[in-house]
């Protein structure tokens, strides 16, 4: 579980986050959603220590991640894993090098050891044979599959997902939120996701965090989203004409899950 | 893993700049002779004094001086291009996030491989600055093959090469770390990583002639 407690954040004068307090819980995947400019990715990044809040705490547990030093963040590290929006490989690394890439920086298994773990694990992704593969010759999906794989080889207890769904197709986007969401129930990791897709919102949001302009303007899940009464919430999900339709038609129908 | 970046950045380095830092070399040892030839004509100086004046000047000046000038442009240029492109690609994020101490296993490989490979390559310069002399006397009938051999022979300060080196540590030492600066701080989009590719270069450039003013008032 991660707590974060009122977490303030401010560029110059500019604040971006305005006392954000909310809980990711583990064995979820938790999302943060809301428009582009909204503190979704500052959020992200203040949860995994590449940004420090201007005030406020992260608790990992019963750790409070903000006031450690680096040295100290490293233990708590070892248990992250993250996606990043554009997959964020090495580029002269093949994909099996990418994958191995935490095996060999943080462990002393041998070499067998190692391929057998990044084999089985590339099976979980369903990449099984793209081992000598570069980056540049899969595509955009698989690339997300080979970011997940780098992010959970570890078996990590928090995994982090920036965007996943950015710049991919329907399908492949849904294969790549069921693929979280399944690793994270078998794995019972605490899996945070920064998102403005709204199939993902409505698919897997075991806990949604609606952050408006650096406040949190509502939590709930995927099944309180059409019956709730926020206005944010419902001109944020459901922005086009066309999904407002069906929202309504749902209702209509007396059925208020989508 | 340390270990293998290291190696991989010495070829990157060593191997990757033989070519440049060899065609520089031949060049401007000829041209050296050349103009000391030009420089010496109707003087009562002996002619194989050209040979010791390429050699020495090779030694003490050119070749590491030119070496790391022409490396800033090649090497350090791709340094800063290599980490600007990884910092916007948020490479090194992942690599933060990991727990990886980014700067230890980005940066310090190249500086090391760069302390290691850069002297090396400041010796080829010189063996291939005195070969670009000799060529160019021999083939352009300047001065006689025993002349500039025994040229290159005479006067010989072995302190002289222990100033090369020290220049070459230096001016090592200087073009990597301020590429490696100019990459990973890079903020921004393409225009700011040309921008820091660029000043990377010309930083490297000014303080490595810098350096060698400051190396040449202690040294001699």
């Amino acid at each position: 579980m991660i707590r974060a407690e009122n977490i303030r954040k401010s560029f110059g004068d500019q604040e971006v986050l305005k006392g954000i307090t909310t809980v990711f819980e583990q064995g979820k995947t938790n999302l943060i959603i809301g428009r582009s400019g909204a503190g979704k990715t500052v959020m992200l990044k203040i949860l995994v220590g590449l940004l420090q809040p201007t005030s406020g705490a992260i608790w990992y547990g019963d750790t409070n991640f903000s006031d450690l030093n680096a040295k100290q963040r490293k233990a708590i590290r070892s248990e992250m894993g993250m996606l990043f929006q554009g997959s964020a490989l090495f580029d002269s690394m093949t994909v099996e090098e990418n994958v191995r890439f935490p095996l060999d920086m943080f462990t002393n298994m041998t070499k067998g050891e190692k391929l057998k773990q990044v084999n089985e694990t590339l099976d979980r992704v369903e990449l099984t044979g793209s081992n000598n593969k570069y980056p540049s010759e899969v595509s955009g999906g698989m690339q997300k599959r080979v970011g997940i794989a780098r992010a959970i080889i570890l078996n990590p207890k928090y995994l982090f997902c920036d965007e996943p769904n950015s710049g991919l197709d329907p399908t492949t986007s849904m294969l790549i939120d069921e693929l979280i969401q399944k690793i994270t129930v078998e794995n019972q990791m605490t899996t945070i996701i920064n998102t403005h897709d709204m199939n993902s919102v409505m698919e897997i949001g075991d806990k949604i965090n609606l952050l408006y302009f650096g406040e949190l303007a509502w939590q709930g899940n995927c099944k309180e989203v059409v019956n709730s009464d926020n206005e944010l919430l419902q001109d944020f999900i459901f922005a086009s004409p066309f999904l407002r339709r069906l929202r309504d038609a749902a209702l209509k129908n007396g059925k208020g899950n989508l | 893993m340390y270990w293998k970046e290291t190696m991989r950045q010495m070829n990157d380095i060593g191997v990757g700049s033989l070519v440049i830092v060899g065609l520089v070399s031949v060049f401007i040892g000829a041209v050296t002779a050349v103009q000391f030839s030009y420089q010496l004509g109707g003087s009562t100086i002996p002619k194989y004094y050209i040979g010791y004046i390429v050699r020495d000047i090779m030694i003490i000046e050119l070749a590491p001086t030119f070496t790391c000038l022409a490396l800033a442009g090649k090497v350090g240029s791709n340094m800063a291009a290599e980490l600007g492109g990884m910092r916007q690609k948020e490479q090194i994020d992942a690599l933060e996030v990991m727990g990886v101490d980014t700067p230890a296993y980005l940066i310090l490989p190249k500086i090391l491989a760069a302390l290691v490979v850069i002297p090396m390559l400041v010796i080829f310069s010189a063996f291939l600055g005195m070969a670009g002399g000799y060529l160019a006397c021999w083939g352009g009938g300047l001065l006689s093959s025993a002349d500039f051999m025994q040229g290159l022979r005479a006067f010989f300060d072995p302190y002289n090469v222990f100033m090369m080196e020290i220049k070459a540590f230096v001016f090592a030492f200087i073009l990597t770390s301020v590429s490696c600066y100019q990459g990973f701080y890079v903020t921004g989009g393409s225009i700011e990583l040309g921008k820091a590719s660029t000043s990377a270069v010309v930083i490297s450039n000014i303080m490595i002639l810098l350096a060698d003013y400051v190396i040449a008032l202690l040294l001699t």
